[in-house]
């Protein structure tokens, strides 16, 4: 279908976008003026006439919003950073491998050229990838507005289903990812049915062996509520926990039991891909092969 | 309303459109470039892939506003003169369509994931094409018809039916040695 009429403006300034955005940006619904930067969610969703903004403003010419910095102890990935650079960047493979994993599932190349690293946590989708990736790190997603700007750690981005904190007016600059230092291990195991989809549910896993045992895990689920979340209670159980040597066949895995706790205080959405009980085994059994698959 | 300037297949235009338009109805509505067809709603057939300074997107996609002093290039722009591009030859050669409606974006999407993999495994082919559906052939020939086109657009020598070739590691019958930027040979406007 033919987008509903808006009016467009391309700011040639983060200032002049926090301005435009700020001025008639008045909340939800019909009528509000957007942030447009891919367009990979934005417009299929104005093609499907499901969105009606009465203004739309590019960010895509704000070339301060775009690229990847080394910054010490974190990777600053800059809101209109495409999943295709992100994929590229050296400093993104070294320090901030579990992003590269997770970006590499997000939907097909030409989708990753256009798409951006921001406009995903900022869409805010609980099927999206990145989400349950900047949980699980402690992303800090760093904003700009008329008002000045914030630093909101990833634990207070996401409040709902397509919903963040993000106030109108407000534009994600960029995100902080922290390095986590020697001797983590990371890996983003994605469930979906077909190549290019979005995740039925997806495990984020970041772990940590000092002397043979699991010292620190960080898990972030992908699709499993309407909004991402931290399955605290494995992180809990794995700690401690000696993981039984690769090719020991059979036998009782610790692993195992402690990833058994994935669901444990989700609420999973009922669509045309699973139920929620359905959903709730998966996570079990994709944290399980995430956790094995991050050992370092 | 706001005015776009964008070349599509080697031919500059300046037109003023509505903010809503689409790349993709740009190119077939205003421009006449039917050859880029529409497939869905939501971005995911792939139908509609052409090279957007380079790279492949979806036109259905992307606003005509957002592509103002882009480089846009369409299936329409890869022959030159009467003679096809190679990678549409080699889709004419494997028998890679039946009905079609794909056919355009394959092309596009394939000769895009050349750019970084001149000689693809079959393998990479099917990853680098998973924005874009096929209802009709299964994807066997089509995946066949990429790695032929690979191998003669990087060698030029147009080795036998694709496929066969194995050892991709080991580079193609006409692969590894490819000199310069193969991939973009051939791509560019006339
Ligand atoms: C076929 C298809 C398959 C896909 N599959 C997946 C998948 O498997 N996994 C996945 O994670 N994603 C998937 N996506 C979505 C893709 O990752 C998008 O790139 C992403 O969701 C949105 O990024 P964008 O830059 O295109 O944002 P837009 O579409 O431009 O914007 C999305 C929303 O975010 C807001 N926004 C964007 N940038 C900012 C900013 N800097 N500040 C404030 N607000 C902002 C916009 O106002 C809008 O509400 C898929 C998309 C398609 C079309
Ligand atoms: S028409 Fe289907 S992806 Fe563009
Ligand atoms: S040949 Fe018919 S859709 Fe591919």
């Amino acid at each position: 279908m033919i987008p509903a009429p808006f009016d467009y403006v391309r700011p040639a300034s983060l200032d002049e976008a926090c301005r435009v955005l700020g001025e008639a940006g008045d909340g939800d619904g019909d009528g509000e003026v957007k942030a447009l930067a891919g367009g990979q969610s934005l417009l299929p969703l104005l093609r499907l006439r499901l969105a009606y903004p009465s203004v739309l403003v590019d960010l895509g010419r704000l070339e301060e919003l775009r690229g990847v910095h080394d910054r010490g102890d974190h990777v600053f990935i800059g809101a209109l950073t495409t999943h295709d650079e992100v994929l590229r960047s050296p400093v993104v493979r070294e320090h901030a491998p579990l992003v590269a994993l997770a970006t590499a599932t997000v939907a097909d190349p030409a989708v990753r050229h256009r798409g951006t690293f921001g406009g995903s946590l900022a869409h805010a989708d609980p099927a999206g990838d990145l989400p349950a990736v900047a949980l699980a790190l402690d992303c800090v997603l760093v904003t700009a507005s008329g008002a000045g700007g914030r630093e909101i750690p990833a634990a207070g981005f996401f409040t709902g289903y397509l919903e963040t904190a993000l106030e109108p007016g407000e534009v994600l600059t960029g995100v902080k990812v922290p390095k986590l230092g020697d001797g983590w291990g990371f890996h983003y195991e994605k469930f979906h049915r077909t190549a290019q989809a979005w995740a039925v549910v997806g495990v984020a896993a970041a772990v940590r062996i000092d002397a043979g045992a699991v010292a620190q895990a960080r898990i972030g689920l992908t699709n499993m509520g309407p909004a991402p979340v931290r399955a605290r209670a494995v992180e809990t159980a794995l700690r401690g926990v000696t993981p039984p040597a690769a090719g020991a066949g059979g036998g009782h895995d610790p692993v195992k039991d402690a990833c058994a706790w994935a669901d444990e205080g989700t609420s999973p959405p009922t669509d045309l891909h699973a139920r929620p009980d359905y959903r709730r085994h998966l996570a079990r059994v994709l944290t399980h092969r995430a956790v094995r698959a991050a050992l370092p | 309303m706001p005015e776009v300037t964008v070349t599509v297949d080697g031919v500059a235009y300046e037109e003023e459109v509505e903010p809503r338009l689409l790349l993709v109805h740009l190119l077939r509505d205003r421009l006449g470039r039917t050859g880029t067809p529409i497939g869905c709603d939501t971005g995911n057939c792939g139908s509609c892939t052409v090279l957007l300074d380079g790279r492949s997107a979806k036109s259905c996609s992307v606003l005509a506003v957002q592509a103002d002093g882009s480089d846009v290039v369409t299936v329409e722009g890869l022959a030159s003169g009467g003679d096809l591009h190679p990678m549409q030859r080699a889709f004419h050669e494997e028998h890679a369509l039946q009905c079609g409606y794909c056919t355009p974006g394959m092309i596009m999407a394939a000769i895009d994931l050349l750019r970084d993999d001149p000689d693809p495994s079959e393998e990479a082919v099917r990853r680098g094409l998973e924005g874009n559906l096929c209802r009709c052939t299964g994807y066997c020939t089509i995946v066949r018809a990429v790695r032929r086109g690979a191998r003669a657009m990087s060698g030029g020598r147009d080795a036998g039916p694709g496929g066969e070739a194995g050892g991709e590691a080991a580079g193609g019958p006409a692969g590894g040695e490819a000199a310069g930027e193969p991939a973009g040979e051939g791509v560019a406007a006339p």
